[in-house]
Protein backbone atom coordinates (compact mmCIF):
# COMPACT_ATOMS: atom_id res chain seq x y z
CA UNK A 1 0.00 0.00 0.00
CA UNK A 2 1.27 3.61 -0.82
CA UNK A 3 0.14 6.34 1.25
CA UNK A 4 1.12 10.35 -0.18
CA UNK A 5 -0.01 12.89 1.83
CA UNK A 6 0.07 16.20 1.46
CA UNK A 7 2.66 16.91 -0.47
CA UNK A 8 3.65 20.46 -1.78
CA UNK A 9 7.28 20.31 -4.05
CA UNK A 10 8.06 23.11 -5.10
CA UNK A 11 11.14 24.08 -7.42
CA UNK A 12 13.68 26.70 -7.10
CA UNK A 13 12.22 27.74 -4.39
CA UNK A 14 12.54 32.16 -2.92
CA UNK A 15 13.61 32.56 -6.38
CA UNK A 16 11.90 34.03 -9.79
CA UNK A 17 11.74 30.81 -11.06
CA UNK A 18 9.81 29.09 -8.70
CA UNK A 19 7.59 26.52 -9.61
CA UNK A 20 4.67 24.91 -7.22
CA UNK A 21 4.84 21.51 -9.21
CA UNK A 22 2.85 19.93 -6.18
CA UNK A 23 0.24 21.74 -4.58
CA UNK A 24 -1.29 19.30 -2.06
CA UNK A 25 -1.45 15.80 -3.10
CA UNK A 26 -3.09 13.05 -1.27
CA UNK A 27 -3.44 9.52 -3.00
CA UNK A 28 -3.27 6.01 -1.45
CA UNK A 29 -2.74 3.16 -3.63
CA UNK A 30 -3.63 -0.50 -1.91
CA UNK A 31 -1.43 -3.62 -2.50
CA UNK A 32 -1.42 -4.46 -5.86
CA UNK A 33 -3.26 -1.75 -7.74
CA UNK A 34 -2.27 -0.75 -11.21
CA UNK A 35 -2.86 3.15 -11.23
CA UNK A 36 -2.66 4.86 -14.73
CA UNK A 37 -1.46 8.38 -14.61
CA UNK A 38 -2.94 11.59 -17.01
CA UNK A 39 -1.96 15.01 -17.48
CA UNK A 40 -0.43 17.75 -19.81
CA UNK A 41 3.11 18.93 -19.82
CA UNK A 42 3.72 20.47 -16.24
CA UNK A 43 0.80 18.90 -14.63
CA UNK A 44 3.09 17.07 -12.15
CA UNK A 45 2.93 13.58 -13.09
CA UNK A 46 6.71 13.00 -13.59
CA UNK A 47 6.99 15.40 -9.97
CA UNK A 48 4.99 12.87 -8.34
CA UNK A 49 6.43 9.67 -9.61
CA UNK A 50 9.84 11.12 -8.36
CA UNK A 51 8.90 12.29 -5.47
CA UNK A 52 7.74 8.53 -4.42
CA UNK A 53 11.08 7.24 -5.81
CA UNK A 54 12.83 9.73 -3.90
CA UNK A 55 14.66 11.96 -6.48
CA UNK A 56 12.49 14.72 -5.36
CA UNK A 57 11.96 16.04 -1.68
CA UNK A 58 8.49 17.29 -0.93
CA UNK A 59 8.85 20.70 1.01
CA UNK A 60 5.81 19.68 3.27
CA UNK A 61 3.59 15.92 3.31
CA UNK A 62 4.80 12.85 3.56
CA UNK A 63 4.91 9.49 1.43
CA UNK A 64 4.95 6.03 2.79
CA UNK A 65 5.13 2.24 1.62
CA UNK A 66 2.92 -0.21 4.32
CA UNK A 67 3.41 2.05 7.01
CA UNK A 68 6.90 2.99 6.56
CA UNK A 69 7.41 6.66 6.29
CA UNK A 70 9.91 7.08 3.09
CA UNK A 71 9.75 10.82 2.85
CA UNK A 72 13.76 11.56 4.17
CA UNK A 73 15.30 8.53 2.34
CA UNK A 74 17.23 9.06 -0.94
CA UNK A 75 16.43 7.04 -4.36
CA UNK A 76 19.09 4.63 -3.61
CA UNK A 77 17.82 3.55 0.23
CA UNK A 78 14.06 2.98 -1.18
CA UNK A 79 15.34 1.19 -4.13
CA UNK A 80 14.53 -2.16 -1.96
CA UNK A 81 11.04 -1.82 -2.25
CA UNK A 82 10.71 0.48 -5.08
CA UNK A 83 11.20 -0.10 -8.75
CA UNK A 84 11.27 1.92 -11.52
CA UNK A 85 11.12 2.04 -15.55
CA UNK A 86 12.60 4.98 -16.72
CA UNK A 87 11.42 7.46 -20.28
CA UNK A 88 14.63 6.96 -21.86
CA UNK A 89 15.51 2.97 -22.32
CA UNK A 90 19.36 4.22 -22.31
CA UNK A 91 18.98 5.10 -18.44
CA UNK A 92 17.46 2.02 -16.84
CA UNK A 93 20.17 0.19 -18.23
CA UNK A 94 24.03 0.19 -18.22
CA UNK A 95 24.96 -0.05 -22.06
CA UNK A 96 28.71 -1.38 -21.77
CA UNK A 97 27.78 -4.03 -19.33
CA UNK A 98 26.26 -7.48 -20.92
CA UNK A 99 22.70 -8.38 -20.59
CA UNK A 100 23.33 -10.82 -17.35
CA UNK A 101 25.91 -8.23 -15.55
CA UNK A 102 22.77 -5.46 -15.60
CA UNK A 103 20.54 -8.35 -14.36
CA UNK A 104 23.13 -9.26 -11.20
CA UNK A 105 23.21 -5.77 -10.77
CA UNK A 106 19.51 -5.78 -9.89
CA UNK A 107 19.96 -9.37 -8.14
CA UNK A 108 22.22 -7.49 -5.67
CA UNK A 109 19.73 -4.72 -5.27
CA UNK A 110 18.92 -3.36 -1.55
CA UNK A 111 21.52 -5.19 0.33
CA UNK A 112 25.37 -4.32 0.78
CA UNK A 113 27.94 -5.13 -2.37
CA UNK A 114 30.24 -7.37 -1.61
CA UNK A 115 33.48 -9.44 -3.00
CA UNK A 116 32.23 -12.32 -4.03
CA UNK A 117 31.63 -12.76 -8.38
CA UNK A 118 28.77 -10.82 -9.76
CA UNK A 119 27.41 -13.55 -11.97
CA UNK A 120 27.66 -15.72 -9.03
CA UNK A 121 27.73 -19.62 -9.79
CA UNK A 122 25.58 -21.69 -12.33
CA UNK A 123 22.59 -21.57 -9.66
CA UNK A 124 22.71 -17.44 -10.41
CA UNK A 125 23.35 -17.43 -14.21
CA UNK A 126 20.59 -20.16 -14.51
CA UNK A 127 18.09 -17.90 -12.57
CA UNK A 128 18.93 -14.82 -14.55
CA UNK A 129 18.59 -16.81 -18.09
CA UNK A 130 14.99 -18.14 -16.88
CA UNK A 131 14.09 -14.47 -15.69
CA UNK A 132 15.31 -13.51 -19.40
CA UNK A 133 13.08 -16.06 -20.51
CA UNK A 134 10.02 -15.15 -18.98
CA UNK A 135 10.38 -12.00 -21.41
CA UNK A 136 9.86 -14.34 -24.40
CA UNK A 137 12.06 -12.07 -26.79
CA UNK A 138 14.82 -14.56 -26.56
CA UNK A 139 17.21 -12.63 -24.64
CA UNK A 140 18.55 -15.72 -22.58
CA UNK A 141 20.41 -16.32 -26.05
CA UNK A 142 22.21 -13.08 -25.94
CA UNK A 143 23.24 -13.11 -22.32
CA UNK A 144 26.51 -11.83 -22.51
CA UNK A 145 26.18 -9.39 -25.29
CA UNK A 146 26.29 -5.83 -24.73
CA UNK A 147 23.03 -3.81 -23.37
CA UNK A 148 23.99 -1.22 -25.80
CA UNK A 149 23.13 -3.73 -28.26
CA UNK A 150 20.21 -4.32 -28.29
CA UNK A 151 16.84 -2.28 -29.82
CA UNK A 152 14.89 0.22 -27.61
CA UNK A 153 11.89 -1.80 -26.71
CA UNK A 154 14.31 -4.85 -25.53
CA UNK A 155 16.43 -2.23 -23.44
CA UNK A 156 13.46 -1.37 -21.83
CA UNK A 157 12.00 -4.98 -21.01
CA UNK A 158 15.06 -5.87 -19.59
CA UNK A 159 14.66 -2.70 -17.38
CA UNK A 160 11.34 -3.99 -16.41
CA UNK A 161 12.78 -7.27 -15.25
CA UNK A 162 15.77 -5.36 -13.54
CA UNK A 163 13.37 -3.11 -11.74
CA UNK A 164 10.85 -6.31 -10.56
CA UNK A 165 14.03 -8.84 -10.30
CA UNK A 166 13.76 -9.18 -6.56
CA UNK A 167 10.65 -8.96 -4.28
CA UNK A 168 9.87 -5.53 -3.42
CA UNK A 169 6.67 -3.47 -3.41
CA UNK A 170 6.30 -0.65 -5.85
CA UNK A 171 6.45 -0.20 -9.31
CA UNK A 172 6.99 3.13 -11.36
CA UNK A 173 6.52 3.40 -15.08
CA UNK A 174 7.63 7.58 -16.31
CA UNK A 175 6.04 6.79 -19.61
CA UNK A 176 8.30 4.18 -20.12
CA UNK A 177 7.19 2.88 -23.65
CA UNK A 178 7.08 6.93 -25.01
CA UNK A 179 10.39 6.17 -26.52
CA UNK A 180 9.49 3.04 -28.43
CA UNK A 181 7.90 2.09 -31.65
CA UNK A 182 4.19 1.31 -31.09
CA UNK A 183 4.64 -2.57 -31.85
CA UNK A 184 7.41 -2.66 -29.10
CA UNK A 185 5.23 -0.05 -26.71
CA UNK A 186 2.49 -2.68 -27.06
CA UNK A 187 4.65 -5.22 -25.92
CA UNK A 188 6.60 -3.56 -22.98
CA UNK A 189 2.97 -2.57 -21.57
CA UNK A 190 1.32 -5.86 -22.17
CA UNK A 191 4.63 -7.21 -20.48
CA UNK A 192 4.11 -4.45 -17.82
CA UNK A 193 0.48 -5.32 -16.73
CA UNK A 194 1.23 -9.06 -16.71
CA UNK A 195 4.22 -8.58 -13.72
CA UNK A 196 1.47 -6.42 -12.19
CA UNK A 197 -0.92 -9.08 -11.84
CA UNK A 198 1.79 -12.18 -11.47
CA UNK A 199 3.65 -10.26 -8.68
CA UNK A 200 0.69 -8.45 -7.18
CA UNK A 201 2.96 -4.88 -7.27
CA UNK A 202 1.14 -1.61 -6.54
CA UNK A 203 2.11 0.38 -9.93
CA UNK A 204 2.19 3.50 -11.33
CA UNK A 205 2.12 4.61 -14.76
CA UNK A 206 2.67 7.78 -16.25
CA UNK A 207 1.32 8.16 -19.87
CA UNK A 208 0.71 10.41 -22.31
CA UNK A 209 -1.85 8.99 -24.21
CA UNK A 210 -5.30 8.56 -23.01
CA UNK A 211 -6.12 5.52 -24.57
CA UNK A 212 -3.23 3.22 -22.53
CA UNK A 213 -4.55 5.44 -19.63
CA UNK A 214 -8.19 3.62 -20.14
CA UNK A 215 -6.53 0.19 -21.38
CA UNK A 216 -4.36 -0.55 -19.08
CA UNK A 217 -4.80 -0.79 -15.28
CA UNK A 218 -7.37 -0.48 -12.97
CA UNK A 219 -7.87 3.35 -11.64
CA UNK A 220 -6.73 6.41 -13.74
CA UNK A 221 -5.84 9.77 -12.16
CA UNK A 222 -5.60 12.99 -14.02
CA UNK A 223 -3.32 15.80 -12.90
CA UNK A 224 -3.92 19.52 -13.20
CA UNK A 225 -1.68 22.39 -11.91
CA UNK A 226 0.12 20.11 -9.53
CA UNK A 227 -3.02 18.79 -7.58
CA UNK A 228 -5.09 15.13 -8.97
CA UNK A 229 -8.26 16.96 -10.72
CA UNK A 230 -9.34 13.40 -11.44
CA UNK A 231 -9.71 9.85 -9.96
CA UNK A 232 -11.86 7.35 -11.58
CA UNK A 233 -12.07 3.33 -11.11
CA UNK A 234 -14.06 0.73 -11.34
CA UNK A 235 -17.59 0.10 -13.24
CA UNK A 236 -17.04 4.08 -13.94
CA UNK A 237 -14.14 3.84 -15.54
CA UNK A 238 -15.00 0.88 -17.46
CA UNK A 239 -17.57 3.54 -19.51
CA UNK A 240 -15.11 6.17 -20.13
CA UNK A 241 -14.08 6.17 -23.42
CA UNK A 242 -11.26 8.62 -24.80
CA UNK A 243 -13.78 11.61 -24.94
CA UNK A 244 -15.30 11.41 -21.77
CA UNK A 245 -12.04 12.12 -20.51
CA UNK A 246 -11.05 15.49 -22.90
CA UNK A 247 -14.83 16.55 -21.96
CA UNK A 248 -13.84 16.24 -17.62
CA UNK A 249 -10.48 17.14 -18.69
CA UNK A 250 -11.94 20.47 -20.29
CA UNK A 251 -14.10 21.03 -17.66
CA UNK A 252 -11.74 20.70 -15.13
CA UNK A 253 -8.60 23.18 -16.40
CA UNK A 254 -11.38 25.24 -18.20
CA UNK A 255 -9.43 24.60 -20.98
CA UNK A 256 -9.36 22.45 -24.16
CA UNK A 257 -6.85 19.82 -24.49
CA UNK A 258 -3.88 21.28 -26.67
CA UNK A 259 -1.43 18.40 -26.33
CA UNK A 260 -2.04 16.24 -29.24
CA UNK A 261 -0.33 13.26 -27.77
CA UNK A 262 -2.78 13.06 -25.08
CA UNK A 263 -5.78 12.40 -27.46
CA UNK A 264 -3.41 10.54 -30.46
CA UNK A 265 -1.38 7.29 -30.11
CA UNK B 1 69.24 2.06 -28.80
CA UNK B 2 71.50 0.47 -26.52
CA UNK B 3 70.21 -2.80 -24.57
CA UNK B 4 70.85 -0.82 -21.24
CA UNK B 5 68.67 2.08 -22.68
CA UNK B 6 65.81 -0.85 -23.77
CA UNK B 7 66.18 -2.42 -20.66
CA UNK B 8 65.34 1.05 -18.66
CA UNK B 9 62.50 1.67 -21.20
CA UNK B 10 60.67 -1.26 -20.41
CA UNK B 11 61.29 -0.84 -16.86
CA UNK B 12 59.45 2.47 -17.08
CA UNK B 13 57.07 1.35 -19.08
CA UNK B 14 56.13 -1.34 -16.53
CA UNK B 15 56.09 1.22 -13.72
CA UNK B 16 53.65 3.41 -15.55
CA UNK B 17 51.41 0.81 -16.71
CA UNK B 18 50.56 0.80 -12.69
CA UNK B 19 49.42 4.51 -13.57
CA UNK B 20 47.84 3.65 -16.68
CA UNK B 21 45.28 1.43 -14.56
CA UNK B 22 44.92 3.72 -12.21
CA UNK B 23 43.75 6.29 -14.85
CA UNK B 24 41.67 3.84 -16.40
CA UNK B 25 40.02 3.36 -12.93
CA UNK B 26 39.18 6.98 -12.31
CA UNK B 27 39.02 8.52 -16.16
CA UNK B 28 37.33 5.23 -17.95
CA UNK B 29 35.35 3.74 -15.19
CA UNK B 30 34.16 5.82 -12.76
CA UNK B 31 34.16 9.12 -15.27
CA UNK B 32 35.99 10.94 -12.81
CA UNK B 33 38.64 13.21 -14.11
CA UNK B 34 41.40 12.59 -11.76
CA UNK B 35 44.21 15.16 -11.70
CA UNK B 36 45.42 13.84 -8.00
CA UNK B 37 47.86 11.27 -9.79
CA UNK B 38 50.37 14.33 -10.17
CA UNK B 39 50.57 14.57 -6.56
CA UNK B 40 49.98 11.04 -5.56
CA UNK B 41 52.74 9.20 -7.57
CA UNK B 42 55.91 11.14 -6.14
CA UNK B 43 53.42 10.99 -2.40
CA UNK B 44 53.67 7.16 -2.84
CA UNK B 45 58.03 7.60 -3.70
CA UNK B 46 58.52 9.84 -0.87
CA UNK B 47 56.25 7.33 1.42
CA UNK B 48 58.41 4.67 0.19
CA UNK B 49 61.86 5.76 0.34
CA UNK B 50 61.75 7.45 3.54
CA UNK B 51 60.42 4.56 5.28
CA UNK B 52 63.37 2.49 3.20
CA UNK B 53 65.89 5.35 4.58
CA UNK B 54 64.57 4.89 8.37
CA UNK B 55 65.14 0.75 8.09
CA UNK B 56 61.77 -0.21 6.72
CA UNK B 57 61.35 -3.65 5.59
CA UNK B 58 61.04 -2.36 1.37
CA UNK B 59 57.87 -4.55 0.89
CA UNK B 60 56.17 -2.82 3.71
CA UNK B 61 57.71 0.41 2.79
CA UNK B 62 56.07 -0.21 -0.69
CA UNK B 63 53.17 -1.07 0.90
CA UNK B 64 53.20 2.69 2.81
CA UNK B 65 53.53 4.32 -0.72
CA UNK B 66 50.77 2.35 -1.68
CA UNK B 67 48.29 3.10 1.33
CA UNK B 68 49.51 6.85 1.28
CA UNK B 69 48.20 6.99 -2.35
CA UNK B 70 44.99 5.74 -1.54
CA UNK B 71 44.44 8.31 0.93
CA UNK B 72 45.04 10.81 -1.54
CA UNK B 73 42.49 9.71 -3.36
CA UNK B 74 40.08 9.55 -0.57
CA UNK B 75 40.87 13.26 -0.07
CA UNK B 76 40.15 13.91 -3.16
CA UNK B 77 36.92 11.84 -3.28
CA UNK B 78 35.67 13.13 -0.02
CA UNK B 79 36.07 16.72 -1.60
CA UNK B 80 33.94 16.26 -4.30
CA UNK B 81 31.48 13.96 -2.91
CA UNK B 82 31.00 15.18 0.72
CA UNK B 83 32.40 19.02 -0.03
CA UNK B 84 30.92 19.38 -3.19
CA UNK B 85 34.36 20.83 -4.59
CA UNK B 86 33.99 20.12 -8.64
CA UNK B 87 35.87 16.70 -9.81
CA UNK B 88 38.67 18.58 -11.55
CA UNK B 89 39.56 21.22 -8.94
CA UNK B 90 39.24 18.48 -6.81
CA UNK B 91 42.24 16.41 -7.92
CA UNK B 92 43.94 19.86 -8.33
CA UNK B 93 43.89 20.78 -4.83
CA UNK B 94 45.20 17.50 -3.36
CA UNK B 95 48.22 17.91 -6.23
CA UNK B 96 49.16 20.72 -4.81
CA UNK B 97 48.79 20.63 -1.33
CA UNK B 98 50.63 16.91 -1.77
CA UNK B 99 53.76 19.33 -3.35
CA UNK B 100 53.98 20.53 0.70
CA UNK B 101 53.46 17.39 2.09
CA UNK B 102 55.72 15.39 -0.02
CA UNK B 103 58.41 18.12 0.88
CA UNK B 104 57.25 17.93 4.40
CA UNK B 105 57.88 13.89 4.46
CA UNK B 106 61.13 14.11 3.08
CA UNK B 107 62.24 17.12 4.41
CA UNK B 108 64.25 17.92 1.43
CA UNK B 109 63.68 18.11 -2.04
CA UNK B 110 64.21 14.60 -2.47
CA UNK B 111 65.57 11.38 -0.54
CA UNK B 112 68.14 8.97 -2.25
CA UNK B 113 68.10 5.43 -1.59
CA UNK B 114 71.95 5.33 -2.91
CA UNK B 115 73.12 1.75 -1.26
CA UNK B 116 69.87 1.27 0.68
CA UNK B 117 67.74 -2.46 0.47
CA UNK B 118 65.00 -2.06 -1.86
CA UNK B 119 62.28 -4.32 -3.07
CA UNK B 120 64.47 -5.36 -6.24
CA UNK B 121 67.67 -6.36 -3.72
CA UNK B 122 66.60 -10.02 -3.11
CA UNK B 123 65.95 -10.79 -6.61
CA UNK B 124 69.17 -9.73 -7.52
CA UNK B 125 70.51 -12.62 -5.38
CA UNK B 126 67.68 -15.06 -6.53
CA UNK B 127 67.47 -14.11 -10.59
CA UNK B 128 71.13 -12.22 -10.60
CA UNK B 129 72.33 -8.88 -10.67
CA UNK B 130 71.70 -8.46 -14.20
CA UNK B 131 69.92 -6.09 -16.70
CA UNK B 132 66.96 -7.44 -16.40
CA UNK B 133 66.40 -8.49 -12.85
CA UNK B 134 64.40 -5.24 -12.76
CA UNK B 135 62.22 -5.42 -15.15
CA UNK B 136 61.58 -9.28 -14.58
CA UNK B 137 60.19 -8.17 -11.27
CA UNK B 138 58.48 -5.07 -12.41
CA UNK B 139 56.55 -7.31 -14.94
CA UNK B 140 55.61 -9.82 -12.49
CA UNK B 141 54.04 -6.99 -10.34
CA UNK B 142 51.86 -4.93 -13.01
CA UNK B 143 50.60 -8.60 -14.25
CA UNK B 144 49.55 -9.13 -10.29
CA UNK B 145 48.34 -6.02 -10.14
CA UNK B 146 46.07 -6.63 -13.50
CA UNK B 147 44.98 -9.77 -12.23
CA UNK B 148 43.48 -8.15 -9.14
CA UNK B 149 41.79 -5.08 -10.93
CA UNK B 150 40.30 -7.64 -12.82
CA UNK B 151 39.05 -9.57 -10.58
CA UNK B 152 37.65 -6.39 -8.33
CA UNK B 153 36.12 -5.64 -11.13
CA UNK B 154 33.85 -8.47 -11.87
CA UNK B 155 32.96 -9.01 -8.43
CA UNK B 156 29.59 -7.10 -6.86
CA UNK B 157 31.14 -4.12 -5.60
CA UNK B 158 33.69 -3.77 -8.51
CA UNK B 159 30.35 -4.06 -11.18
CA UNK B 160 28.48 -1.60 -9.21
CA UNK B 161 31.52 0.94 -9.48
CA UNK B 162 31.42 0.30 -12.78
CA UNK B 163 27.51 0.90 -13.58
CA UNK B 164 27.84 3.92 -11.23
CA UNK B 165 30.74 5.51 -13.21
CA UNK B 166 28.59 4.90 -16.63
CA UNK B 167 25.05 5.53 -15.33
CA UNK B 168 24.15 6.89 -11.89
CA UNK B 169 20.71 7.12 -12.18
CA UNK B 170 20.46 3.71 -13.14
CA UNK B 171 22.70 3.01 -10.25
CA UNK B 172 20.84 4.72 -7.82
CA UNK B 173 17.58 2.63 -8.48
CA UNK B 174 19.55 -0.51 -8.46
CA UNK B 175 20.51 1.20 -4.41
CA UNK B 176 24.21 1.42 -5.58
CA UNK B 177 25.57 4.36 -3.24
CA UNK B 178 27.52 6.45 -5.55
CA UNK B 179 29.45 8.73 -3.51
CA UNK B 180 30.88 5.59 -1.95
CA UNK B 181 31.80 4.41 -5.04
CA UNK B 182 33.62 7.41 -5.90
CA UNK B 183 35.49 7.12 -2.58
CA UNK B 184 36.25 3.04 -3.29
CA UNK B 185 37.09 3.87 -7.06
CA UNK B 186 39.73 7.23 -6.16
CA UNK B 187 41.17 5.12 -3.03
CA UNK B 188 42.15 2.21 -5.30
CA UNK B 189 42.97 4.08 -8.43
CA UNK B 190 46.02 6.45 -6.69
CA UNK B 191 46.60 3.08 -4.59
CA UNK B 192 47.71 2.56 -7.65
CA UNK B 193 49.85 5.60 -8.85
CA UNK B 194 51.32 5.23 -5.01
CA UNK B 195 52.74 1.79 -5.67
CA UNK B 196 53.87 3.19 -8.84
CA UNK B 197 56.21 6.32 -7.64
CA UNK B 198 57.22 3.86 -4.91
CA UNK B 199 58.33 1.46 -7.18
CA UNK B 200 59.59 3.90 -9.24
CA UNK B 201 61.44 5.51 -6.35
CA UNK B 202 63.10 2.38 -5.61
CA UNK B 203 64.31 1.76 -9.56
CA UNK B 204 65.95 5.05 -9.97
CA UNK B 205 67.21 5.30 -6.22
CA UNK B 206 65.85 8.12 -5.80
CA UNK B 207 62.49 10.11 -4.71
CA UNK B 208 61.95 13.37 -5.90
CA UNK B 209 59.60 15.83 -4.94
CA UNK B 210 59.26 16.95 -8.85
CA UNK B 211 59.04 14.16 -10.32
CA UNK B 212 55.48 13.51 -10.39
CA UNK B 213 54.82 16.45 -13.03
CA UNK B 214 52.95 15.30 -16.04
CA UNK B 215 52.40 11.28 -14.66
CA UNK B 216 48.66 12.34 -15.10
CA UNK B 217 49.59 12.80 -18.64
CA UNK B 218 52.02 10.23 -19.24
CA UNK B 219 48.97 7.52 -17.94
CA UNK B 220 46.11 9.02 -20.14
CA UNK B 221 48.88 8.77 -23.45
CA UNK B 222 49.77 4.79 -22.16
CA UNK B 223 45.77 4.02 -21.97
CA UNK B 224 44.95 5.36 -25.11
CA UNK B 225 47.28 3.71 -27.10
CA UNK B 226 46.26 0.56 -25.06
CA UNK B 227 42.99 1.20 -26.53
CA UNK B 228 43.99 2.03 -29.93
CA UNK B 229 45.56 -0.98 -30.01
CA UNK B 230 43.32 -3.35 -28.56
CA UNK B 231 39.89 -2.46 -29.31
CA UNK B 232 38.34 -4.37 -26.47
CA UNK B 233 35.32 -3.29 -24.57
CA UNK B 234 36.09 -6.49 -22.33
CA UNK B 235 38.01 -5.07 -18.83
CA UNK B 236 40.54 -7.75 -19.10
CA UNK B 237 41.83 -6.62 -22.27
CA UNK B 238 41.30 -3.01 -21.12
CA UNK B 239 43.77 -3.71 -18.37
CA UNK B 240 46.01 -5.53 -21.00
CA UNK B 241 46.09 -2.46 -22.79
CA UNK B 242 46.89 -0.20 -20.30
CA UNK B 243 49.94 -3.05 -19.85
CA UNK B 244 51.10 -2.77 -23.43
CA UNK B 245 50.59 1.20 -24.02
CA UNK B 246 52.61 1.85 -21.31
CA UNK B 247 55.81 -0.16 -22.75
CA UNK B 248 55.09 1.15 -26.06
CA UNK B 249 54.92 4.27 -24.85
CA UNK B 250 58.05 4.20 -23.15
CA UNK B 251 59.36 1.99 -25.74
CA UNK B 252 58.73 4.81 -28.64
CA UNK B 253 59.99 7.42 -26.42
CA UNK B 254 63.25 5.45 -25.83
CA UNK B 255 63.72 5.16 -29.73
CA UNK B 256 62.78 8.92 -30.68
CA UNK B 257 65.19 9.93 -27.88
CA UNK B 258 68.25 7.76 -28.91
CA UNK B 259 68.16 8.37 -32.53
CA UNK B 260 67.35 12.39 -32.22
CA UNK B 261 64.35 12.11 -34.18
CA UNK B 262 63.44 15.90 -34.88
CA UNK B 263 66.25 16.46 -32.39
CA UNK B 264 63.94 15.65 -29.35
CA UNK B 265 65.92 15.55 -26.03
CA UNK B 266 64.82 14.06 -22.46
CA UNK B 267 63.53 17.56 -21.75
CA UNK B 268 60.64 17.52 -23.82
CA UNK B 269 59.43 14.71 -23.06
CA UNK B 270 55.90 16.31 -21.34
CA UNK B 271 55.60 18.17 -24.34
CA UNK B 272 55.52 15.17 -26.53
CA UNK B 273 53.18 13.50 -23.99
CA UNK B 274 50.98 16.33 -23.97
CA UNK B 275 50.80 16.37 -28.29
CA UNK B 276 50.17 12.49 -28.21
CA UNK B 277 47.08 13.07 -26.13
CA UNK B 278 45.88 16.29 -27.26
CA UNK B 279 46.28 14.41 -31.14
CA UNK B 280 44.43 11.58 -29.59
CA UNK B 281 41.57 13.44 -28.11
CA UNK B 282 40.85 15.70 -31.19
CA UNK B 283 41.43 12.32 -33.96
CA UNK B 284 38.67 11.15 -31.59
CA UNK B 285 36.09 13.79 -32.53
CA UNK B 286 37.43 13.82 -36.28
CA UNK B 287 35.95 10.25 -35.81
CA UNK B 288 32.57 10.63 -34.36
CA UNK B 289 31.83 14.06 -36.39
CA UNK B 290 27.90 13.07 -36.98
CA UNK B 291 28.51 9.92 -36.83
CA UNK B 292 25.93 7.97 -34.82
CA UNK B 293 26.85 8.29 -30.84
CA UNK B 294 28.42 4.58 -30.87
CA UNK B 295 30.07 4.31 -27.19
CA UNK B 296 33.98 3.03 -28.24
CA UNK B 297 36.91 3.78 -26.48
CA UNK B 298 37.51 7.12 -27.00
CA UNK B 299 34.36 8.92 -26.56
CA UNK B 300 34.38 8.95 -22.54
CA UNK B 301 37.63 10.79 -22.98
CA UNK B 302 36.08 12.95 -25.77
CA UNK B 303 32.99 14.16 -22.86
CA UNK B 304 35.70 14.57 -20.20
CA UNK B 305 37.28 16.95 -22.43
CA UNK B 306 35.73 18.86 -24.78
CA UNK B 307 32.79 20.84 -24.16
CA UNK B 308 29.68 19.84 -24.44
CA UNK B 309 26.75 21.21 -27.03
CA UNK B 310 23.62 22.07 -25.62
CA UNK B 311 20.92 19.86 -26.97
Amino acid sequence: MLSVRGVHVTFNPGTALAVEALRGVDLDVPAGQFVTVIGTNGAGKSTLLSMVAGDVRPDRGRVAVDGKDLTLLPARARAGVIGRVFQDPRIGTCASLSVEENLALAASRGRRRNLRNALGGSRRRAFLAEQLERLGLGLQDRITSPVGTLSGGQRQAVSLLMATLLPMKVLILDEHTAALDPGAAAQVLALSAEINKEQALTTLMVTHSMRQALDYGDRTIMMTAGRIALDVAGEERRRYEVGTLMELFKRNTGEPVEDDQLVLS
Amino acid sequence: MSMFALSGAIEAGLIFSLVALGVYMSFRLLNFPDLTVDGSFPLGAAAAAVGIVNGLNPFLATALGVAAGAVAGLVTGVLNVRLGVMNLLAGILTMVALYSINLRIMGSPNTSLYGSETVFTPFESLIGPGLWTNAIVLAVIALAVKLLLDWFLRTELGLALRASGENPVMASAQSIDNDRMVLVGMAISNGMVGLAGALFAQSVGVADVSMGIGTIVTGLAAMIIGEAVFKARKVAWATVGCLAGAILYRFFIAVALSAGVLGIQAQDLNLVTALVVAVAVVASKARFAGAARVRLGMTRLRSTFQPQRGG
